[in-house]
């Protein structure tokens, strides 16, 4: 493939994120803030929401293990996840930690543990996808391509 | 001249997040601040030359830390920080700033991901300029520059009076005096400046200070 097709590529496939709802208008606000001086920006912070996240979902599994479940702290873990997601625009997980927060109201752990399988779910969706976005990122460059924009209106 | 004074403005941002310090900080450095960034609100308020368990007099030079030598303290222009933060949240750290004299003119906005008016309007009553939700966009920072630009007014404003009255008693009033009676005529318009400066000093504070205690403050949010 040349350039403009890896980069026709690329647009597509970052259009069909927004489209399922993976990712949401915040995402454009990383692209739109990386520039020369920071071309990495983005890989950056999605690794570090990466990291982030699978830190945390270890913690709400080993929480919610315990035989005094602290429902405070898994409410604060996922408040975290949520508080990370958002910041990416990692829309599908931080919609699946809004749910997860009324369930922890609720005090069910078999609740809470359905609602952990959805969030884990979604996380690694999300990572799959944006793995491979950045994927296809690597191949426009060394095609010797810049990488598009997608404006936030298209 | 007073341009270029103006555009360095030090952000100090606090936030135990490290994804969403990079975030503003990079946020910041776009808008052209200088930006120091900690993880929590001890961390902020060591930074800015307030131990915790120490008052901090108007006057006196910080208090000198226990792992350097000489602790300077770098100017600091606004304080953005996170609401929900481990220990010190965001409003602790406000009301500290707001009941330390030597802080309490410093703007302070706070952030959170979540938009609870009760919360807000708390944040608002204590002090803070702005609350922004999060995620914070490059638009909610555009509302930093005026907060910041008027601390800055206050101050030179301040330190001008002061530096003027300074100039007057150099300004040689007693030039056509005769050389006997100068000396005691100096000494008299020396004591009557010194009278003079503390009160404007605490008229400037007066002015101020009705404008601390009225929130007018605005809430910035991100469209759903």
């Amino acid at each position: 493939m040349d350039v403009v097709q890896l980069q026709s590529r690329l647009s597509e496939y970052l259009k069909s994120l927004f489209n399922d709802g993976t990712l949401d208008g915040q995402f454009l606000q990383l692209q739109q803030l990386q520039d020369e001086s920071n071309p990495d920006f983005v890989v950056e912070v999605v690794t570090l929401f990466f990291s982030d996240s699978e830190k945390l979902l270890d913690d709400l599994s080993s929480s919610l293990e315990q035989p005094n479940v602290d429902f405070r702290k898994v409410d604060a873990y996922v408040h975290q996840l949520k508080g990370s997601s958002s910041s990416i625009g990692a829309q599908r997980v931080k919609n699946a930690c809004i749910a997860f927060r009324g369930l922890c109201e609720e005090q069910s752990i078999p609740a809470c543990l359905r609602c952990l399988q959805l969030v884990k779910q979604e996380y690694l969706y999300a990572k799959n996808k944006l793995e491979t976005l950045f994927k296809l990122e690597k191949q426009v460059v060394a095609a010797g391509g810049s990488i598009p924009s997608l404006d936030a209106g298209s | 001249m007073v341009m270029a004074e103006e555009s360095e403005f030090h952000v100090l941002a606090v936030d135990d997040s490290l994804l969403d310090r990079k975030l503003i900080e990079k946020l910041l450095r776009t808008s052209s601040y200088q930006v120091t960034t900690v993880d929590s609100g001890s961390k902020a308020l060591e930074f800015l030359g307030v131990h915790e368990d120490d008052s901090t007099s108007p006057d006196s030079s910080p208090s000198v830390s226990s792992s350097d030598g000489n602790h300077q303290v770098v100017e600091v222009d606004l304080v953005i920080t996170d609401y929900c933060m481990p220990g010190m949240t965001g409003y602790d750290l406000l009301k500290k700033i707001k009941e330390s004299s030597s802080l309490r003119n410093i703007p302070v906005v706070i952030m959170s991901s979540e938009n609870v008016p009760s919360r807000i309007s708390r944040c608002l009553e204590e002090g803070a300029e702005e609350f922004f939700l999060k995620p914070v966009r490059q638009s909610d920072l555009s509302r930093l520059k005026p907060h910041m630009m008027k601390t800055k007014l206050n101050d030179r404003t301040q330190r001008e009076e002061v530096m003027e009255e300074r100039g007057g008693e150099r300004c040689g009033r007693e030039i056509e005096i005769e050389p006997e009676a100068s000396q005691q005529h100096h000494q008299q318009q020396q004591l009557s400046s010194n009278n003079s400066a503390p009160k404007r000093k605490a008229m400037d504070e007066m002015a101020l200070s009705p404008d601390r205690t009225r929130p007018r403050a605005t809430i910035a949010s991100t469209t759903p």
